[in-house]
C-alpha cells in the first residue's frame, strides 16, 4: 500500500503538527511525508534491519522494537496519533497491540487489508484464496498472519471498548465510504479511548 | 576504503588544578590526544570520541615504524568509512587514570614528588568528561557535531549530553547502559581482588618495589573477556575442544590433571590474560572499573532515569546487540524509554549478532551502514 495517492490520503487523516509514532512504518516514507507537509513529528517503530536503516538514511527517527512485544516504553496518551498502517495483519498478538494503540495515542488509525472486498469474495466463492494486488501472496507464503474484514476490525474495537470516530474504507488511493466492507481493498479505522 | 595512515599524538598540560567528583582535585595533568580531519571553517565538523576500558586516544591509523599499531576503531574511523575523517574533524582523548599518556597512577605526584601509585584520586565519568572539555576549549571548539562512544565510552558520550547539553548536537551511545548492574559490579568486583590479593601488588605502590601484579592482571582480564563473549561465539569459537601440545593437530583424550591447560578456552583466556598483564596498569585497572561501577546519571534524580535525562537537548543514536548480555539491549532500552519520555529525537536499533559485547568494535555489516547513513544524516546538517 506503498503508492503516493494511498499515502496522502492517510496522511491528511493526520492533525497539522500532531506528534506521531508509526507502528510498523517500513522505509519510513510515510512519517517523513508527514513531518515535510503537515509539520508533524514523532517517531517509527520497525523490527527489520533493512527498514530501520531507510529510517535513518531520510532522517526519521526510528526505534527498533517487535511489537508483538507490547509498547511498554511508551506512557499513555503520549501522542497525538499512532498509526498502524498495514501492520496489524502482521501482528501475532493483533488484540493487544490494538488496545496499545489506543492507549498510547490520543488517536488511532489502523489500515489493513480487508478481506470482504468483492474480489476476495468472489475468489473465496470459486473455491480458491484470492490472490490481488492489494493481497498478492499464496495462502501458503503470507505474511498476512491475520486474515480480517472491515467489519470485523470494527467488531473487535467495539468489543475492546474503544470508541470509533470514523470509519471507511479506501480503494486505489480514494475514499470509500458507501459499502466500505463490499467496495474498499483496505479498511480504516479512527478510534480513541 | 583505506586507512588514515601514519598519525602521531599530541599531549596538552594543564596547569589548572582540575575538581574532581570525588571532592580531591588534580593539581596539574596532561592529556595525550589525536585528531584525524580537518577543522571546518565555522568549527562545526568535530567529533568527539570517547574510548572503554582497555582503549586509548589512539583511535584510528598507525605509527610509524611500529607494526601492528593500528588504532582500536579503524574499522569505523578514516577517509571513506562510517566515521569519515575526509568529512569530520575527529578527536580522541586519553582519559585521566589511563596507562596510555594522560596523567595517570604511574605518573609522579607533583605535591610529594613520588609516583601517585594508590594516591591516584579516583576519576568519574564526569570528570573525564570535564578534562574533555577543557581539552576542546583549547581546540576551539565550542560545539561538537557528535559525541561517540561505545560501552564505558557511551555512557561518557551520555554524561556529555546531560552535563554538557549545549556542546553536542548529537550523542551515539551503542553497547552501554544508564549504570551497572549489581552483576556487572560484582565481576568488576572480582577482577579488582584479584589484582589486590596479588602479593606483587603492595598495595598499589607496586613501581617501587620494581614488580607488576600481573597475576592479578591476568585473572582480570580473563573474567573480562568471559563478559565480552556471548556464550554462543565461545562454543562456536572453542567448545569442548581439547588443547593440542602440537599446533593444528587435534587431541582426544583427557590428560586428567588438575592444573594443566586441558581445553581450549582455557588457553585461549590465559593467552588473552598474559598479553594483557604485558601492557595494562594494575591501578588504572582498578581506577577505570570504578568509573564504571560510580557512573549513574539518575542517582540525583532519585533512580528516575527519565528526570536525568531532561536536561539533554541534543539528538541520539543508540545501539545495542542482542547477545550483549555484559550491557544488554534491555538496559540500552531504559535510556531509550527516558529519552522518548523526555520527547527528545531519537533512534535506536538494536543489531542481531553472535558476538556479544564485543560486538560493538566489529565490523557487521549492519551497525556498520547504520553508523555511517547516520554521520552522513549530520554531515547534511552542517553548513559547508
Amino acid at each position: 500500500m506503498s503508492d503516493r495517492l494511498t499515502m496522502e490520503t492517510i496522511a491528511s487523516l493526520v492533525p497539522q503538527g500532531a506528534r506521531v509514532l508509526d507502528l510498523g512504518c517500513g522505509d519510513g516514507a510515510l512519517l517523513a511525508h508527514l513531518q515535510a507537509t503537515r509539520g508533524c513529528s514523532g517517531y517509527g517503530i520497525e523490527i527489520a534491519d533493512d527498514n530501520v536503516l531507510a529510517c535513518v538514511q531520510r532522517g526519521v527517527n526510528v526505534i527498533q522494537l517487535n511489537l508483538d512485544e507490547g509498547l511498554a516504553l511508551f506512557e499513555d496518551q503520549s501522542f497525538d496519533v499512532v498509526l498502524q498502517i498495514d501492520t496489524l495483519q502482521h501482528l501475532r498478538n493483533a488484540e493487544t497491540v490494538l488496545r496499545e494503540t489506543a492507549r498510547v495515542g490520543r488517536m488511532g488509525i489502523v489500515a489493513f487489508p480487508n478481506f470482504a472486498h468483492w474480489p476476495n469474495r468472489l475468489s473465496v466463492l470459486g473455491g480458491r484464496m484470492p490472490v490481488t494486488r492489494r493481497l498478492p501472496y499464496q495462502w501458503y507464503d503470507t505474511p498476512n498472519i491475520r486474515v480480517g474484514t472491515h467489519a470485523d476490525l470494527e467488531v473487535l474495537a467495539q468489543r475492546n471498548g474503544l470508541q470509533i470516530l470514523d470509519s471507511f474504507g479506501l480503494h486505489n488511493g480514494r475514499l470509500q465510504r458507501f459499502l466500505p466492507n463490499l467496495l474498499a481493498s483496505t479498511a480504516v479505522l479512527k478510534f480513541s479511548r | 576504503m583505506e586507512s588514515l595512515g601514519h598519525v602521531k599524538p599530541q599531549s596538552l598540560r594543564f596547569e589548572q588544578p582540575l575538581p574532581l567528583k570525588s571532592g580531591a582535585q588534580l593539581p596539574s595533568y596532561e592529556l595525550v590526544y589525536e585528531t584525524y580531519g580537518r577543522l571546518n571553517a565555522d568549527r562545526s565538523n568535530a567529533v568527539l570520541v570517547c574510548h572503554a576500558l582497555n582503549a586509548s586516544h589512539h583511535l584510528a591509523g598507525t605509527y610509524e615504524g611500529e607494526d601492528k599499531s593500528e588504532g582500536w576503531w579503524d574499522n569505523l574511523i578514516g577517509p571513506g568509512k562510517p566515521l569519515d575523517t575526509d568529512r569530520f574533524f575527529v578527536i580522541g582523548i586519553n582519559n585521566l587514570g589511563s596507562c596510555f599518556g594522560s596523567t595517570g597512577p604511574m605518573h609522579s605526584n607533583p605535591v610529594t614528588g613520588r609516583i601517585y601509585g594508590a594516591d591516584f584520586p579516583v576519576v568519574t565519568v564526569q570528570d573525564w568528561v570535564d578534562a574533555q572539555a577543557r581539552l576542546l576549549n583549547h581546540l576551539g571548539i565550542t560545539q561538537l557535531a557528535a559525541v561517540l562512544g561505545g560501552s564505558l565510552g557511551g555512557m561518557q558520550a551520555l554524561d556529555w549530553s546531560l552535563r554538557y547539553a549545549d556542546r553536542l548536537r548529537h550523542c551515539i551511545a551503542i553497547a552501554t547502559a544508564p549504570n551497572l548492574s549489581a552483576q556487572n559490579i560484582a565481576f568488576n568486583e572480582v577482577a579488582r581482588r584479584a589484582i589486590i590479593t596479588d602479593p606483587d601488588f603492595h598495595g598499589g605502590h607496586f613501581y617501587e618495589h620494581g614488580v607488576i601484579p600481573k597475576r592479578g592482571l591476568r585473572i582480570a582480564r580473563m573474567i573480562g573477556h568471559i563478559t565480552y563473549l556471548s556464550d554462543d561465539v565461545m562454543n562456536e569459537k572453542f567448545g569442548r575442544e581439547l588443547r593440542s601440545a602440537v599446533a593444528g593437530t587435534v587431541r582426544e583424550t583427557y590428560q586428567y590433571s588438575t592444573q594443566d591447560i586441558e581445553f581450549q578456552i582455557e588457553s585461549y583466556l590465559r593467552y588473552q590474560g598474559d598479553k594483557f598483564s604485558e601492557y595494562f596498569d594494575a591501578n588504572t585497572y582498578l581506577l577505570i572499573t570504578r568509573a564504571l561501577d560510580y557512573f549513574d546519571p539518575a542517582r540525583r534524580h532519585d533512580g528516575d532515569l527519565t528526570r536525568a535525562l531532561a536536561a539533554a537537548r541534543c539528538k541520539f543514536l543508540l545501539v545495542s546487540f542482542s547477545t550483549d548480555w555484559r550491557f544488554s539491549p534491555k538496559r540500552s532500552r531504559e535510556i531509550v524509554k527516558a529519552l522518548l519520555d523526555n520527547r527528545r529525537e531519537l533512534s535506536y536499533a538494536e543489531i542481531d549478532a553472535p558476538h556479544g559485547h564485543d560486538a560493538f568494535l566489529l565490523d557487521d555489516a549492519r551497525y556498520m551502514k547504520l553508523v555511517r547513513s547516520y554521520f552522513q544524516g549530520i554531515e547534511g546538517e552542517l553548513v559547508s
